[in-house]
């Protein structure tokens, strides 16, 4: 039992999920114990805030604060929601996955703590409807957790009550939006909605709501448990705790590792990843999903934390990299992220829903050996209409853009390739 | 009030507004689409980006969406910089991607938001090379036609038809770039208030299909402002004529009246006035029973002749103006002359305008409807007695999600904020009527009883909220009052609507109670009354309230007191039984009828005259909340087509009658009209005279680019005839003239530079949203809430429900129910055959199930008879029987004025059997052009 690896202590080698029995076994549901009954909210919230724990759904946001906005007094006495976001349909991310399977009870205790802390009554698990094996794991773990009476009316005998649901999400990646999330819960159309009013004010049925990634929820009862000394202590940089840190691409070894937070890019790619397959070159990488910016070898020791990879022109976003290599084309590496993010718009606002298949037009018309000069024009206006942030009514478009403004920026002669040559330089003739 | 800097300028705009309002608002042009000024902004299109910058120093500033932007004191915005302007030139780009750029034959081309609003943005280089997406159209009825390619996903559409009218058959279907705004299959659009997409919906999705299948650019039209004859209401509408036919008709903007919006019987319903069978010249009865034409000299001659003997009988029309009614009642005198209401009616009617003269209360206006925080419905169907109030009180349900919405400090027109926030809370809204209505799904409960039934709750609630509750209430309904009556003494603002509907007296009496009961707390409470007809009210206010009614004359004539009776703009066989109006007209010796319409009556007349529609026509028209309006003639009635008033005043003139020496033009009469009868002193402030100039000129019924007046008669004559010189209104039959700056009521269309559409209408008004700039059209007659109370009112006696015996109630249909609207071609597709509705039970009493047939007869009770003679025929109707369990037992509904009902009489006991050998029909209902296939047409 590892001290520093706490949200992987219950991961075994072939992978089998770890039951109640188990997981108490193993110290789980102390957390639980520990505080139920034992700490007011007030006195939780003020140990997430002290822990300077992140929002490990993409954008980082500071946990404790976001909860902060929950208003604690409820003269009316409705209900206040929290929801885990286990939609998981980033392009490149399959960490939260490795968590819910593996240790579904770490979730639910971490959920019910964060829940206790807000003063929650229900709470939702809003899952990728991929993830069937989760969601069943998820659900014998709530029934297993109200036989104990660790769910439903007067957990562990005191006032305090919650009811969990899972909900199988109908599968699209907006869903994962959390306020598109939230309309989708409430059997609406996935748009998302304008902020303000934040969901912590007026979310889901228009009551307080608080919406989480898993892996976020995954550590709170490890720090309301430990502490928030020891949870800063176990990041290397500024930013505190544990990261699930991913590799997908022509790595000897894709996977998934939770490291320590700012764990440099060369040791995950390396160490853990185990460097490029023989015959393949790194060109460049997508450090935290599809829609996040290209990095470059140049940027192989930059620690991955949330500023660092900021700093340097991108995001940390799930924490989970891309890796393109040199045998595979950038276009159409960029075209497919971006034909899936076109695919993907809710449809709800202008620049999303038609410039972005605009730009998956373009691309394949350059991929395809139709493009013209001009079109690296056209996409760079794209490129500033689509991706400011505030353009567009969300965050999806401007994340699409990413890719491919910064596959423009770093690939640039390979674009300019496709259109002198009419091909593309990665395909048999130029054409695919 | 906050002060915003605008491209450097400085201006002081409104608090609570948003940008793209202040900007309007000031006269600014911003482009957008999805805010309407009725819904508010959700943020979708993007279309109305502006730069804002942070501070003084901050040079590059960010995109934000004006009308998502609160205005703030000191904040500062750019409109015209690159940036702004550039988003927005890529954002109309981005929309026209898939568009099909088919404005050569768009119904919409020439009035097209996104026509104006490519041209304002300078989109014009395309640079996009790839497909355009393609959709398939809907059979959306008879009434809409659908036109998907043209959609820019504004979802103003889905929008205003769900969220605002409460529709539930239209959808945004699908994601990205492949959203589809219609229904998950061909049908029928269900709402009441469909039709208003046209005008929502800023491209040419959704256009008119009567004017598609007729079209004409709206730069063709010539319009003036008119009242809409459908209901009470008076909701003010622009009908648009070309060669002699009203090619459409939209709402014309009025603050207290309809605001943006009308009902698909108004908008659709005006077909009548160029229906084929009208009159168009006199016809004299001859002796095989036709008609002989003869001219307007000798119609005069043989009215004088007729008239002069002064043994004449006058017969009245609430659908016919003020004026014309005036001059009638003059004609025969007033003690001979009958407003023209069935019997049953008229103390309905009359009711309805003692209890609003008489009522502490305050008649509300649209506006003041849709502030109303609780609602009490009294037997009344308003979706399909006065649709639009209806509508205004699907938006009175929301003040419970605005008080919310204030908490959090979100404004009123952040629309999708407080939706998500209020989901399904609402003000309280209770029904309770004879079965179920339309409004039901926002009310917080809806109460199926008897008329009779009715009026004990609502005199319960008065006694409860008056203090001192009466204990004869059966439990249940106890309940209800109790409910009811802590929702209503709770609120600030409360209404109590009710109407003639239900054909009770009772109902009516019960509601003047509730309103005045709470006036007696010292709340400011709400009485709105509906009646059937335009100037239904008009003709209570003109005749008073012990006027002769049908069966006085009747009886007079038949003692000989009369040898003649004229008719005004009535179809008499709508007002009672066949066999009781063939004896009141063969009481007379002649029968002198003026109307536009081929009906029954005209039928039955000695000489028919024919009347100018409303289209055709000046009048002046009192709606429900005694507003006193003005029409205008939209164009010049054809051959011996005369407006009433005018055949009328000839006759009189003819016959050299006193009264009328000083009478010359339309004014005149309305002035004596005034003068004569002091209720109605007020109605010549409903509009300006025909003196009025607007800066000298005259306000012209056509647009500038009205074209083609040579052309229009060219295959007669390549002369252009002079326009005709309209002698009796400021308004011109022509393009010269002043169209700015007017009072409200001589609004004749909306056009504004840059602004073909009707979006323009924000260039009229002095804030966006707001009034006119000319005032708002109309003058109210009624002294609201200074009444001195409705007195005592005695409930009736609890309502029996008793074997073998019904209670015959009537059911009001939007379609069908009043007598013009299914003279419309589309509209009467819509209107279905009569059928008699009971609940489960009574249907198992009586061993029918649905679509069986059933006998209506003259009620027996308990051996005691009621007007039923034995051994004649006392069938009254028989009618399909139709399974509706929320109908009160022991009440039979029937559709008021569908095939088949004229014998019906509200709350006329009934004596109810199956029908043998009854034919079922076929469910199938209305084919219309479904044969002709999506996109069978391509305007
Ligand atoms: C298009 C889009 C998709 C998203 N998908 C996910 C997702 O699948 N899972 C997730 O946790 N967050 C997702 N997010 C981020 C959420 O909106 C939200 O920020 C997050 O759930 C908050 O949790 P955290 O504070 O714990 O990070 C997505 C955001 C966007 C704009
Ligand atoms: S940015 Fe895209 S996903 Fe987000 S609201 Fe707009 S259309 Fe929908
Ligand atoms: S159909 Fe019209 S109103 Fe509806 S989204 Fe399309 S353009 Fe907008
Ligand atoms: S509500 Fe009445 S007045 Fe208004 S449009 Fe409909 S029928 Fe006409
Ligand atoms: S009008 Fe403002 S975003 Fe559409």
């Amino acid at each position: 039992m590892s001290l520093d690896r706490p949200l992987t202590r219950n991961v075994r080698p072939d992978r089998s999920p770890t039951d109640l029995a188990a997981y108490e076994a193993n110290g789980g549901y102390r957390g639980l114990h520990g505080a139920i009954g034992k700490l007011t909210p007030s006195d939780c919230l003020q140990i997430l805030k002290n822990s300077n724990l992140r929002g490990r759904g993409g954008a980082g946001f500071p946990t404790g604060m976001k909860w902060s906005f929950v208003p604690m007094d409820n003269p009316s006495g409705g209900h206040k929601y929290l929801i885990c976001n286990a939609d998981e349909m980033e392009p490149g991310t399959f960490k939260d996955r490795l968590l819910m399977e593996c240790d579904p009870h770490q979730l639910i205790e971490g959920m019910i703590l964060s829940a206790y802390t807000i003063q929650a009554d229900v709470a939702y698990i809003f899952i990728r409807a991929e993830y069937i094996k989760a969601t069943q794991l998820l659900r014998e773990a709530i029934a297993a957790c109200h036989d104990k009476g660790y769910l439903g009316k007067n957990i562990l005998g005191t006032d305090y009550s919650l009811e969990m649901h899972v909900h199988v999400s109908a599968g699209r990646y907006i869903c994962g939006e959390e306020t598109a999330l939230i309309s989708a819960l409430e059997g609406k159309r996935a748009n998302p909605r304008a902020k303000p009013p934040f969901p912590q004010v007026s979310g889901l049925w228009g009551r307080p709501t608080i919406v989480n990634n898993v892996e976020t929820l995954c550590n709170v009862h490890h720090i309301i448990e430990r502490g928030a000394d020891w949870f800063q202590s176990l990041g290397l940089t500024a930013d505190a705790g544990t990261k699930m840190y991913g590799v997908s691409g022509r790595v000897k070894n894709p996977g998934c590792w939770e490291l320590p937070i700012g764990t440099p890019v060369r040791e995950i790619l390396e160490d853990y990843a185990g460097g490029m397959e023989d015959g393949y070159q790194l060109r460049g990488f997508l450090p935290g999903g599809g829609s996040t910016d290209f990095l470059t070898t140049e940027h192989l020791d930059l620690a991955m934390d949330y500023d660092t990879i900021g700093k340097a022109g991108s995001r940390m976003g799930t924490g989970t990299m891309i890796i393109l290599d040199d045998k595979t084309c950038p276009v159409g590496f960029v075209k497919n992220l971006v034909e899936f993010f076109a695919r993907e718009s809710c449809g709800f606002c202008t620049p999303c829903r038609d410039g972005l298949p605009w730009c998956a037009q373009v691309l394949d018309d350059i991929e395809q050996g139709r493009g013209l000069q001009e079109d690296m024009d056209t996409l760079a206006r794209q490129v500033e209409f689509i991706g400011a942030m505030g353009n567009t009514h969300c965050a999806l478009a401007p994340g699409a853009m990413e890719p491919l403004a910064s596959g423009m920026k770093y690939f640039r002669e390979d674009f300019q390739r496709h259109i002198d040559g009419a091909g593309c330089p990665w395909c048999d003739g130029g054409i695919h | 009030m906050p002060v915003i800097q605008v491209d450097g300028q400085e201006y002081e705009v409104e608090a609570g507004k948003n940008l793209l309002e202040a900007c309007l608002s000031l006269g600014l042009d911003l482009p957008y689409f999805c805010w309407h000024p009725a819904m508010g902004s959700i943020g979708a299109c993007r279309q109305c980006a502006v730069v804002q910058y942070l501070n003084a120093e901050d040079e590059r500033g960010r995109i934000v969406m004006g009308c998502m932007t609160p205005v703030t004191d000191g904040a500062i915005f750019s409109l015209s910089g690159d940036k702004a302007r550039g988003f927005r030139q890529a954002i109309v780009e981005s929309l026209m991607l898939n568009h099909p750029h088919d404005c050569p034959v768009c119904a919409e081309g020439g009035e097209c938001h996104l026509q104006d609003m490519t041209v304002m943005v300078g989109h014009r280089d395309r640079h996009y090379r790839g497909r355009k997406n393609t959709h398939r159209n809907q059979y959306l009825g008879p009434l809409i036609n659908h036109e998907m390619n043209r959609c820019i996903t504004c979802y103003r559409c889905t929008r205003y038809y769900r969220d605002y009218a409460g529709g539930t058959d239209l959808a945004a279907l699908a994601s990205r770039d492949h959203v589809y705004f219609g229904r998950h299959s061909d049908g029928v659009l269900q709402s009441e208030f469909a039709g208003n997409l046209l005008e929502v919906c800023p491209t040419g999705v959704f256009t008119d299909k009567s004017l598609v299948h007729n079209y004409t650019r709206k730069w063709d039209l010539q319009s003036a402002p008119s009242v809409c004859v459908g209901c009470a209401m008076g909701c003010n509408t622009l009908p648009g004529e070309r060669y002699g036919k009203i090619k459409r008709v939209h709402n014309r903007f009025n603050a207290e009246v309809n605001g943006y919006f009308l009902c698909d019987r108004g908008r659709f319903g005006a077909g009548f006035v160029h229906d084929e069978r009208r009159l168009q010249y006199p016809g004299l009865r001859n002796n095989d029973g036709r008609y002989d034409a003869i001219n307007h000299h000798e119609a005069l001659q043989y009215m004088d002749r007729a008239c002069a003997p002064g043994k004449v009988a006058g017969i009245g029309s609430p659908r016919a103006s003020v004026e014309a009614n005036f001059l009638l009642r003059t004609l025969v005198g007033e003690e001979n002359f009958a407003p023209g209401f069935s019997d049953a009616e008229q103390p309905l009617v009359e009711l309805v305008l003692r209890l609003q003269q008489d009522s502490r209360a305050l008649v509300p206006d649209i506006t003041t409807i849709e502030s109303a925080d609780a609602v009490l419905i009294l037997g009344e169907d308003l979706t399909n007695t006065a649709p639009r109030i209806a509508l205004a009180l699907r938006q009175s349900v929301r003040n419970k999600a605005y008080e919310m919405a204030a908490e959090l400090r979100l404004e009123t027109w952040q629309d999708g904020a407080i939706r998500n926030l209020a989901q399904d809370q609402r003000s309280p809204l209770y029904i309770a009527a004879v079965a179920d209505t339309p409004l039901d799904d926002v009310a917080t409960n809806r109460i199926s009883l008897a008329p009779d039934d009715i009026a004990r709750l609502g005199n319960a609630i008065a006694a409860n909220i008056a203090g001192q509750p009466n204990a004869d209430l059966e439990q249940p309904l106890q309940e209800q009052v109790e409910m009811i009556t802590t929702a209503l003494a709770g609120a600030q603002r409360p209404l109590v609507l009710s109407g003639t509907g239900c054909g009770s007296t009772a109902v009516l009496a019960a509601a003047g109670q509730v309103a005045d009961a709470l006036c007696g707390n010292g709340v400011p409470a709400m009485l709105c009354l509906a009646v059937p007809e335009a100037n239904s009210l008009g003709q209570a206010l003109l005749t008073g309230c012990d006027a002769p009614g049908l069966a006085q004359l009747q009886q007079r004539a038949a003692s000989g007191e009369f040898d003649t009776l004229v008719v005004l703009e009535n179809d008499l066989y709508r007002r009672g039984s066949s066999a009781q109006i063939d004896q009141l007209l063969g009481a007379f010796q002649q029968v002198l009828v003026l109307d536009g319409l081929d009906n029954q009556t005209t039928s039955s007349a000695t000489l028919a005259l024919p009347a100018a529609s409303f289209a055709e026509s000046n009048g002046t028209l009192i709606s429900l909340e005694g507003r006193a309006q003005h029409h205008y003639p939209v164009f010049q009635p054809h051959a011996e087509r005369r407006p009433s008033w005018t055949w009328l005043l000839a006759c009189m003139k003819e016959m050299q009658r006193e009264e009328v020496r000083s009478l010359h033009h339309f004014d005149d009469i309305t002035r004596a009209c005034a003068a004569t009868i002091p209720a109605l002193a007020g109605i010549t402030a409903a509009a300006p005279d025909h003196h009025f100039r607007n800066a000298g000129v005259r306000i012209p019924r056509q647009t500038h680019r009205y074209s083609g007046r040579t052309a229009m008669r060219a295959d007669i004559s390549v002369h252009e005839p002079r326009q005709p010189v309209d002698e009796e209104s400021p308004l011109a039959f022509s393009m010269e003239g002043l169209n700015r700056d007017q009072p409200g009521a001589l609004l004749p269309y909306v056009w504004a530079p840059g602004w073909n559409s009707n979006q323009s209408l924000h260039k009229f008004q002095a804030e966006v949203g707001g009034p006119l700039k000319g005032g708002t059209a109309g003058a109210r007659l009624l002294q609201s809430g200074i009444g001195a109370g409705p007195g005592t009112f005695t409930a009736p006696a609890p309502f029996k429900a008793e074997p073998g015996r019904w209670q015959l109630v009537p059911r009001q249909r939007i379609f069908g129910s009043d007598e013009l609207s299914a003279l419309s071609p589309g509209l009467a597709e819509l209107v279905q055959p009569g059928f008699i509705e009971i609940c489960a039970a009574d249907a198992q009493l009586l061993g029918v199930t649905e679509g069986d047939g059933l006998v209506v007869t003259k009620g027996i009770t308990k051996g005691a008879t009621e007007g039923v003679t034995t051994g004649v025929d006392n069938t009254l109707a028989t009618l399909e029987a139709r399974i509706n369990d929320s109908m009160a037992v022991g009440c039979a509904g029937f559709s008021v004025g569908l095939a088949g009902v004229q014998n019906l009489r509200p709350l006329a006991p009934v004596s109810l059997r199956r029908a043998e050998g009854w034919q079922r029909r076929s469910p199938e209902l209305i084919g219309s052009d479904r044969d002709a296939g999506p996109g069978g047409t391509h305007v």
